[in-house]
């Protein structure tokens, strides 16, 4: 008996509130608000069961139906977890995690016997909204999250209050957020950040289609459908051409046939020399849980801790899991490794020897023909512009010799075929050579004077070790569609190809002008906005934090001062925000009545009707009326409502007679 | 010992005393404190801040910060909630023993913000909630259970409120010094006393059948022939038609007629009496140890009777 014993007491001490149909179609609103964002990410089978346990819910609410059996919910909360255990392997992943909190508010409603349980309904929504955040912390995202937060606050408020009207209780959500908004700014800006993860590293945080490690027919291509920003650039002073803005990636040296991957080498320190052409810039780059950076080629400094490699490539110790700035300096004329490790030249000329016959010949001819190593590359960039080769998105499927299959038979490809093909022959012709990927271009964003540069900027092309000149950069792309170089992507791309573009790469194109002008232009003011919303909202870290209060004027920035700047600043707003609120309860209305009136015989005066101190109210408005007689119903009228209210029965906190006279009083007009 | 410190802590800061007139709510008389939910609610806002650290997620951040800081905002709009309301006690009807007294208390609402969800309890566990509209009064009948007859004052009352988001419970005590007057227990219905065992001075009232003077509830024993049929008809149960001969005869309802009886008894006796007398409307007198009220008749006299009545032997 003990559990019946308990439950009496919470009745006495929580007199039982009512939990009308209203409140329980709120919290209905409030569970399919938080689960709407979740949608495309849960198992199809989640969010049915989620839906239907919804209108499960109303329909029980709108017949005012008894709610279902204990037993009934428990044994569908044991097939969830069930589903979720065989579906994920986990409970508390995160994905599992949020499928399983999600179902526990649907459930949670089918069992909603008293305040409190609308209570956890209400946390758990709170709860659950975060955990959107993990896909998608967009402007879109917070716009949406501010709504489901007043319906929740007036879903809360209707909690507390039982009775109040739908209007007053949106009302006093949306003051609760309004004053919340500046208090946490405040918060927002000053609370000490700690850089996470506090525990474990999540991995799953962000989710990234960038440049991977390797690369074989495809891995590029796939990439060029993908509108996503791969990184921002600001330049300090003047852009470079199109066609000198290579950012540099993965290198890749060794190839298996059909994947190039980066391999193993040694490490004697990279050496450029001869350089020329300076160039100072800021980037920003969005997370892609991989450790590279990018930097023009080729880079000399970068202002955060990196390190460079034998092939010229950034690296940082950790993965990029959170949206990285910096700036960096390149020269865009160099000499790269003009003395280069014998052994790293070996590796530049393996290839497996016994694939691909067709194109091993065809290398030894050109290397037999020629006198130079120079000679031989121009004869190979000549034979892919002739020899009727096509740049395409969707070349077709390569046998198992597939070098050869691509030079002499398809000869459609994307980027990765023309390099991947090109440093076979070179290899095969016995110069050194060596795929690099990164990407090419970027596209202007004038309102924000930055350049966006897009996952369908992704490129692939050829270096090769040159005597005396060191590693040169060939980009065999540039001999089938020289377009592609220097006006980008959707330029090159024949029309068929390109309305398989994203909308936001196929504008970039002053070729394809049927995209109207205003919407490139709202484009680019969208995505000035997106990136405003990214360094200042999404990137405020530490650093930023740090950054942003010393441009404040904090001298000095310990956690201390931090927490002490944030309390006064809080303070001084909620001193604020009594003063006005507490103003409304001493409002006195008699003083208003006395105001309008005063208005009315000022507006009298300045037509020479003087309201004489011995004169009443009553007298004076006959007087005026008889000067004025075209007005005189108006004068009797606010005459009357004013002795009515400052001196008649009705009730001096007529709430509706004083808005009367003031009607009254704004309206006349001699 | 703590608990003696405590309770002086606590007349310290509550000050119980008792008040007349208009009483307004100003900061020294509300008291707040977070409520259980409140407490579980600032839980909810950690775990959330650290799942925020933890995987960076600045949005998350933004989301916290806004429910903390209306989690903070909403103790000022609770407090505000009941802030400078004027209330006083209002004119208690009396009440029997044993039957609810209705004390009433005038809520005047002098500012332009609706008051919503307001609570009001004495310790019995009788709660009444109401709102108050903008530059409004209300009045609100608290019942309270009468036990025994004499003066029954409201006890220390508690406002309170946990609008808007129940995380923060705002409270006052009130303790007017409004009393609601409880008469005797009325004993089960008797015979009024006869006249002719009447032995005082003065006139009697006689029970006889020259005038029809009203009906009164049948008891074992009464004359079948005064029966009032046609009020059994009308469904209003089983009634005695009464005759009176008022003329220069007056009823005394006397203490002394009841000897062997408790005093209270005697006076729940006579209260039932008094009520019969004046449904009869006869003129009746009150004979108690401490007082002696003239015959009379009328409400006005019915009231003076059963004041001393459920004051009789008590200090004022």
């Amino acid at each position: 008996m003990p559990a019946s014993v308990g439950t009496v007491r919470i009745a006495e001490l929580e007199p039982a509130m009512q939990l009308n149909t209203h409140l329980i179609y709120g919290l209905l609103i409030c569970v399919l608000l938080i689960s709407i964002p979740h949608a495309e990410h849960l198992p199809f089978w989640v969010s049915s069961l989620s839906v239907m346990l919804l209108v499960w819910r109303t329909y029980l609410a709108y017949c005012n139906r008894p709610l279902p059996p204990r037993w009934l919910l428990f044994a569908v909360m044991a097939g969830s977890v069930g589903g979720i255990l065989i579906g994920f392997h986990t409970l508390f992943g995160r994905e599992a995690g949020v499928t399983l909190l999600i179902l526990l508010a649907a459930l949670k409603l089918l069992e909603l016997r008293s305040a409190r349980d609308a209570t956890v309904v209400i946390y758990l929504a709170c709860f659950v909204i975060i955990t959107g955040f993990f896909y998608s912390q967009s402007m879109l995202t917070a716009l949406f999250m501010l709504a489901t937060l007043t319906v929740i606050l007036a879903t809360w408020v209707h909690l507390q209050s039982g009775t109040l009207a739908l209007r007053p209780r949106l009302r006093i959500a949306g003051i609760l957020l309004l004053q919340a908004i500046p208090l946490a700014f405040i918060l927002f800006v000053l609370f000490p950040r700690v850089e996470g993860p506090l525990w474990g590293l999540p991995q799953d945080a962000y989710t990234s289609s960038g440049l991977d490690d390797r690369m074989s027919p495809g891995s590029v291509g796939k990439l060029a459908l993908s509108d996503a920003v791969a990184f921002r650039v600001m330049f300090k002073d003047h852009p470079p051409q199109r066609d000198q803005m290579y950012w540099r990636g993965p290198v890749l040296w060794d190839f298996d046939g059909h994947t190039w991957t980066q391999g193993r080498g040694s490490f004697k320190p990279p050496q450029l020399d001869s350089l020329a052409y300076p160039i100072d810039y800021t980037v920003t780059l969005e997370p892609q849980n991989k450790n590279w950076l990018f930097a023009l080629e080729m880079p000399t400094q970068i202002s955060i801790p990196a390190a460079m490699t034998y092939d010229f490539q950034l690296r940082q110790n950790s993965p990029v899991t959170s949206r990285e700035r910096y700036s960096a300096h390149s020269q865009l004329g160099y000499r790269a490794n003009a003395e280069e490790d014998p052994r790293q030249l070996q590796r530049a000329l393996t290839f497996p020897y016994n694939s691909n016959p067709r194109a091993q010949q065809l290398a030894r001819e050109w290397h037999n023909n020629s006198t130079s190593d120079e000679a031989v590359i121009s004869t190979a960039l000549a034979y892919f512009n002739r020899e009727g080769f096509h740049y395409t998105l969707s070349p077709p499927q390569l046998g198992a010799n597939e070098i050869d299959d691509f030079l002499f038979g398809t000869r459609k490809g994307f980027c990765e075929h023309f390099a991947s093909g090109f440093v076979f022959l070179m290899r095969a012709a016995g110069i050194p050579a060596r795929v690099v990927t990164g990407y090419l271009g970027g596209e202007y964003n004038d309102l924000g004077d930055y350049y966006i540069v897009r996952q369908s900027d992704a490129h692939a092309w050829a270096e090769v070790w040159l005597r005396r000149r060191g590693w040169v950069r060939i980009d065999p792309t540039a001999a089938i569609a020289p377009a592609r170089v220097e006006l980008g992507m959707a330029a090159a791309l024949p029309e068929s190809d390109s309305a398989a573009l994203p909308l936001m790469v196929r504008a970039q194109s002053p070729a394809l002008i049927n995209v109207p002008s205003w919407l490139v232009n709202v484009r680019f003011k969208l995505d000035a906005l997106t990136n405003k919303w990214n360094l200042w909202v999404l990137g405020y870290n530490p650093e930023r934090q740090f950054a942003f209060l010393t441009r404040m004027g904090m001298e000095e920035i310990t956690w201390q001062r931090m927490a002490f700047a944030m309390m006064a600043g809080m303070a001084l707003l909620v001193g604020f925000f009594t003063l006005l609120m507490l103003r409304q309860l001493t409002v006195r209305n008699i003083d208003e009545v006395q105001r309008l009136y005063l208005k009315f015989c000022r507006a009298l005066a300045k037509k020479g009707i003087v309201r004489e101190t011995h004169e009443g109210p009553q007298d004076f408005a006959a007087r005026a009326a008889q000067i004025k007689p075209q007005f005189a119903p108006a004068i009797a009228d606010i005459t009357a409502r004013y002795a009515a209210l400052r001196y008649g029965q009705s009730d001096a906190m007529d709430v509706n007679g004083i808005q009367a006279l003031r009607r009254a009083v704004a309206a006349f007009k001699l | 010992m703590l608990a003696a410190l405590k309770q002086q802590f606590r007349s310290w800061l509550f000050r119980p005393r008792i008040e007349s007139g208009t009483v307004t709510l100003n900061q020294r008389r509300i008291f707040i404190i977070p409520t259980r939910q409140g407490i579980g609610f600032v839980f909810v806002l950690l775990v959330m801040l650290l799942g925020d650290i933890n995987y960076n997620l600045s949005l998350g951040y933004v989301l916290t910060f806004l429910l903390g800081t209306t989690t903070l905002m909403t103790m000022l709009h609770t407090f505000r909630n009941m802030a400078q309301l004027e209330i006083r006690a209002g004119r208690t009807d009396p009440v029997f023993a044993g039957e609810m007294a209705q004390f009433v208390f005038h809520f005047h609402n002098n500012g332009m913000l609706p008051r919503y969800h307001l609570k009001i309890h004495d310790g019995t566990g009788h709660c009444v909630t109401f709102d108050i509209s903008a530059r409004q009064s209300v009045e609100i009948k608290l019942p309270i259970r009468a036990a025994q007859r004499g003066w029954l004052g409201s006890g220390r009352l508690t406002l309170f409120t946990e609008f808007p988001l129940g995380l923060y419970h705002a409270w006052s005590y009130l303790q007017f010094d409004t009393r609601c007057l409880v008469y005797p227990k009325p004993a089960a219905h008797q015979p009024l006393p006869d006249s002719s065992e009447q032995s005082g001075k003065g006139k009697f009232n006689v029970a006889g059948d020259e005038d029809f003077s009203g009906l009164r509830r049948y008891v074992a024993g009464d004359a079948f022939p005064r029966i009032a049929w046609k009020a059994l008809a009308r469904e209003q149960g089983l009634q005695v038609k009464q005759f009176s001969s008022q003329q220069g005869r007056e009823l005394w309802l006397d203490w002394t007629l009841l000897p062997g009886l408790a005093a209270e008894r005697k006076l729940e006796m006579l209260t039932r009496w008094v009520l019969d007398a004046d449904m009869q409307e006869q003129n009746y007198g009150l004979r108690l140890p401490d007082i002696e009220l003239q015959p009379g008749h009328g409400a006005a006299h019915r009231s003076e009777c059963l004041r001393a009545l459920a004051l009789c032997g008590l200090p004022n």
